[in-house]
């Protein structure tokens, strides 16, 4: 039923009518094997705090970051990533932005909408979730994300626990929305 | 018969809203015309906002008008034009002007539309949308954690389409939205009623069926153009062929009235599942039919019985 686009990552990278929904080229097992060895532990903490401390060691690691998950995911480097709970399939190249499921115009063959030569990329997410046992994970409630992280490393947000509520638990009784540590810091009260 | 759609729905009678187009000049009298000709039919209208992103009267304006002529508005509000400033903003704005329920929605991509050059902004979806409209209303609180002092009371509504892929998690992303704070959820057009059933079930094999009022999308295909347009243009609408097959083989002056019959036999065959708590009337145009719509389908009797006299669909 979908065929399987392969990005042209040159042409696509100099793209500037927005994203287009992109089949990873890195299977969702082979994704989730991997998961374990970039969780967050002390070493990788201390590595991400002194990467984060010398500018142009994090410049380094910044394109290194976009460099091969643009490769993998078609990753926009949005500086917050979904891929652990979207089936390794990047959300961000959904031409809506969508991160918590697909939109009702979804093409009968499970075609992109906006791009009818692609599949849609929630389409292929919720296909690799459910083939790993993940599917639990689409039902978690995604939080807006901070526009101003884009560009920035999801990898050091990730290592130092800034990107900890990016969603809920998967069945999730409506939790609370504001106050989640990426969008306010301690000393910025409203009231 | 009608004190609104919060009413309707919290007593678990039979509830109808219906779609009205808005108008593309700057004429309140048009679209107080159409409101008008639908008061006392329907518990609601939905004011769409610039459908298929095409620009229209803004559904605040609309839903104002809709109030002024008696009739309770549902103002939709897509995330395809606004950031989340805009969308508190409007979220507010409709409930100081008190507009009574909103439905937030995800909006068609302006490529399709009359402005296909504009940027495309999406800054929330529609599941962060609904999940911000029950935070200001039920937290008192902004995005920002800042307090409303009073907060909004409005009603929140959402869509959803059981029949776009991934059709066997269109249920599962119901819940969802319902996690976020959807109270009420309009369909799109159901011409499939078996596909229906099954997004019933599993909506209930969920846990969520008695979270939220599930209102059926119906609509009457009133010629063979529309009903192309339909198949060819319109994102994630399902007809099947033995409709598509009917239509086409009745003459060409009687296709109007078997459209209507095909739309009275799928409200009939909605009115009676468990889980439907009424119908959403999308009736492109024909809005002066929906009293007809209403009066020969099963959706009539049930909204002149009242509630009590109506066995085993009170929870919906
Ligand atoms: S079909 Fe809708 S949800 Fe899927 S990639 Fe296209 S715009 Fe995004």
């Amino acid at each position: 039923m979908l065929t399987r686009t392969v990005a042209e990552p040159l042409e696509e990278f100099v793209r500037t009518d927005g994203p287009r929904p992109t089949t990873p080229r890195l299977s969702a097992r082979g994704s989730y094997r991997i998961a374990p060895y970039v969780a967050p532990r002390r070493l990788l903490r201390r590595l991400a705090a002194l990467i984060e401390g010398r500018g142009w060691l994090r410049r380094l690691f910044v394109s290194a970051e976009r460099g091969s998950k643009w490769a993998l995911y078609g990753c926009r480097m949005c500086g917050q990533c979904a891929l652990p709970a979207t089936g390794y399939a990047c959300p961000m190249t959904c031409p809506k932005q969508l991160r918590n499921g697909p939109c009702g115009g979804v093409g009968a063959g499970g075609e992109c909408e906006v791009y009818p030569d692609r599949p849609c990329v929630w389409v292929t997410a919720a296909r690799r979730a459910q083939a790993t046992g993940h599917t639990a994970d689409l039902d978690r409630l995604q939080r807006p994300i901070d526009h101003r992280l884009w560009d920035s490393s999801s990898w050091l947000g990730y290592w130092q626990g800034r990107d900890a509520d990016l969603w809920t638990a998967p069945a999730p009784q409506r939790p609370q929305l504001v106050l989640l540590p990426v969008l306010s810091s301690p000393g910025q009260a409203h009231d | 018969m009608t004190e609104g759609l919060r009413a309707t729905l919290s007593a678990h009678r039979f509830a109808v809203t219906a779609e009205v187009g808005l108008p593309h000049g700057a004429d309140p009298d048009g679209l107080t015309a159409r409101v008008t000709a639908l008061k006392g039919w329907v518990d609601a209208v939905n004011i769409i906002d610039n459908a298929s992103a095409k620009v229209a009267v803004s559904s605040l304006a609309g839903a104002v008008i809709a109030l002024r002529a008696g009739v309770e508005p549902v103002m939709q509000l897509t995330c395809r034009d606004r950031n989340r400033i805009a969308l508190q903003s409007d979220l507010l704005g409709a409930a100081t002007l008190g507009i009574p329920n909103v439905l937030l929605l995800t909006g068609d991509h302006p490529r399709f539309g009359d402005h296909p050059q504009a940027k495309a902004v999406f800054d929330l979806d529609s599941i962060q949308l609904t999940w911000l409209a029950r935070t200001m209303r039920d937290d008192g609180r902004l995005l920002s954690g800042r307090r409303l002092d009073p907060p909004p009371r409005f009603l929140v509504g959402a869509v959803e389409n059981p029949f776009a892929p991934p059709i066997d998690l269109r249920a599962a992303r119901l819940a969802k939205k319902v996690a976020a704070g959807a109270e009420f959820v309009q369909t799109q057009l159901i011409f499939d009623v078996p596909t229906f059933e099954r997004f019933l079930r599993d909506v209930r094999d969920l846990g969520v069926a008695d979270r939220v009022a599930i209102l059926a999308g119906v609509g009457p295909v009133r010629s063979l153009r529309a009903l192309e347009f339909l198949q060819r243009s319109v994102p994630g609408v399902h007809i099947p062929d033995e409709i598509a097959k009917r239509l086409r083989g009745v003459t060409p002056e009687r296709v109007a009235e078997e459209g209507v019959r095909q739309c009275i036999e799928t409200i009939d065959a909605l009115a009676g599942l468990p889980g439907v708590a009424g119908i959403h009337l999308m009736a492109f145009g024909f809005e002066r039919g929906i009293p007809e719509l209403i009066q020969r389908s099963a959706a009539g009797a049930l909204r002149s019985t009242p509630s009590s006299e109506r066995g085993g669909d009170g929870a919906h």
